[in-house]
């Protein structure tokens, strides 16, 4: 297809080498003054794309990120690493904390269908809420072919060849464009922003907009009623040597 | 001339109110008793077991459907008519449903909904289950809820987020509920006791084109698979190449496991990456979990943190997986795993 374009999502998350830490009120996961980064399958996703455009199989990589204020800081990495534009959609802390992946996908399909884009790639699952849904609710929403967990893509005329991963191994299928992706985690190896590039993105373009300009609501369907802490499993201690783990292990009546 | 009390009997039955207010308060009550569809996954041949999970699970919701969608689907259904809880079978037996395309089932599940009004659209969280739910879930316009591990009620359920790190308890507002539930939470069902009826879905569009299915490379393994396997041995970075990924293979065989792996491990090419456990990869919850050469990070420990026994073997007495093991044994697995492989 001539003057493919691509949207990405992209979503700031903590960082996924942080342990995080339940509040005490129950209410949800301390935030603030942890640090927060691209949600990993995000930079996957992105990184795919940026790949397709250097070779020459898209023309324009547009990021797109929804949340609080610094996600600006996502979009500029996304720049960064070779997005051409992107647009943060803002909202307030309170709105963010009642953001669904529904409404992340109906933001999307909104932008996508307005952008005319081809393809729109997102991570399988942020590691904040694990919902794994967004990418799938998008291709609901528009009525897209949808290849999730992407672990390979070919372009291939106005069809994307994806692998799969799956279950038991991987599978392949052919989408016609316009299609949703999703990118799992060995899709590709994602680069790091240089420094360059971090000041060259500074001038790229990044449009602020605001959820009202696509007529969204947020309306909660899910309510958070508490987050509390898994329940913990304790360290058992060290045993000397093989017999003696085996011994143990027949007490228990697992072995 | 008529009695007062038969006037007003009359005149309430002339008058739609009442008729609308009982209509809407018998509608509310069968909606709290209203059944749950589960979409029943398979390879045209088999039903993965992930389904029985979630016919327990959606057995606690009320009376449970079973949608096969597939090729070969009515063999399926004969088998899923068998298990327990499952009052009604609907099959949607069609070539074009090979694979179970989430284009093309999507259409297929709608069209149950459109006719049998479920309260609950649920399946197993696995890549299959996560390609249909959210689908579905957008088409009715309601936010899908992955995942769970608890049923509180019919609208409370529990899950965890950030790698398992945090339990958030919520309460889906939505009109129906899309559900994934996490298989190691739930008993799987019994194959045998059910009776249900098997009944042709309703008709369907499952022309959908868009998209086409090129074929599949599963990973041929004659050891349990890992989501059902009672024990399961896996091997990280340490074991430190795919060669000697055979010492684990070895000891699997031994005690009859399933083998699974860390990210590091996946990464490095030692094994395919369907063997992953961990955040991203399977989730598995066995009678024992034996972790080689694996270190324990937050996101691997995601996967297997709820086994009921885990056995740590590594030689940095520091690793983080030695905060979670029942037993821990420091020492150099070359040595260590062909002494237990041995001595079993």
């Amino acid at each position: 297809i001539a003057g493919m374009r691509i949207l990405v999502g992209v979503k700031r998350v903590i960082d996924y080498a942080v342990k995080v830490r339940v509040k005490p009120d129950k209410t949800g996961v301390i935030t603030e003054n942890v640090q927060h980064s691209m949600n990993p399958f995000d930079e996957t996703a992105l990184e795919e794309a940026v790949k397709l455009k250097e070779k020459k199989a898209v023309d324009e990589v547009l990021a797109v990120s929804l949340g609080p204020t610094k996600s600006q800081e996502v979009l500029r990495t996304a720049l960064a690493k070779g997005a051409d534009k992107a647009i943060l959609v803002e909202v307030d802390d309170a709105t963010a904390a009642k953001l669904e992946p529904l409404h992340v996908a109906k933001l999307l399909s909104k932008i996508a269908q307005q952008e005319k884009v081809d393809a729109i790639f997102v991570g399988k699952q942020a590691i904040d809420d694990d919902a794994c849904q967004t990418g799938q609710l998008i291709a609901g929403f528009l009525d897209w072919p949808q290849a999730m967990f992407a672990s390979k893509v070919e372009p291939d005329g106005a069809f994307f060849k994806v692998t799969r991963e799956i279950d038991g191994g991987h599978d392949t299928v052919k989408v016609k464009l316009p299609a949703v992706l999703s990118a799992d985690l060995r899709l590709n190896e994602p680069r790091y922003a240089t420094l360059p590039n971090i000041m060259k993105a500074k001038k790229k373009p990044l449009e602020k907009k605001k959820l009202s300009d696509y007529g969204i609501e947020v309306t909660q369907q899910t309510q958070v009623l508490e987050v509390t802490d898994p329940p913990v499993r304790k360290a058992g201690g060290f045993v000397d040597d093989v017999p003696t783990l085996i011994s143990k292990l027949k007490e228990k009546g697992v072995l | 001339f008529l009695p007062k009390r038969l006037l007003q009997v009359m005149a309430m039955m002339l008058s739609a109110k009442p008729l609308v207010a009982l209509g809407t308060r018998l509608a509310q009550r069968s909606s709290r008793f209203a059944s749950t569809l589960v979409v029943a996954e398979h390879d045209d041949e088999k039903l993965n077991s992930i389904t029985l999970n979630a016919i327990s699970a959606a057995s606690k919701l009320g009376d449970v459907s079973v949608l096969v969608a597939g090729a070969n689907a009515k063999k399926i259904a004969e088998q899923v008519a068998k298990v327990e809880n499952v009052k009604r079978v609907i099959v949607a037996e069609d070539e074009k449903l090979k694979a179970q395309l989430p284009e093309r089932v999507a259409s297929v599940v709608l069209a149950s909904q459109n006719q049998f009004k479920f309260g609950a659209i649920v399946a197993g969280a696995s890549a299959f289950g996560r390609g249909i739910i959210p689908r579905v879930a957008a088409k009715l316009d309601v936010s899908p809820i992955s995942d769970v591990i608890e049923i509180h009620s019919e609208d409370t359920f529990s899950r965890p987020m950030y790698a398992g790190n945090a339990i958030s308890k919520i309460k889906s507002l939505a009109p129906v509920k899309l559900i994934t539930f996490r298989s190691t939470a739930f008993p799987p069902a019994k194959v045998e006791g059910g009776s249900g009826t098997i009944e042709n879905a309703p008709s369907s569009d499952v022309s959908y084109d868009k998209v086409e299915f090129l074929g599949q490379e599963l990973s041929k393994s004659s050891r349990p698979d890992l989501q059902s396997a009672k024990t399961i041995v896996s091997g990280g970075r340490g074991v430190g190449s795919a060669e000697n990924f055979k010492l684990i293979f070895d000891l699997a065989d031994k005690l009859k496991a399933g083998v699974g792996a860390s990210r590091a491990a996946v990464d490095a090419g030692f094994v395919p990456n369907d063997m992953q456990v961990g955040q991203t990869g399977k989730i598995v919850a066995p009678e024992l979990y034996i972790a080689v050469g694996i270190s324990g990070a937050i996101q691997h420990v995601a996967g297997m943190k709820d086994s009921k026994v885990i056995v740590a073997i590594n030689k940095d007495a520091d690793a983080p997986i030695f905060q979670i093991a029942d037993f821990g044994l420091k020492a150099d697995l070359f040595q260590a795993v062909p002494e237990l492989t041995k001595a079993l």
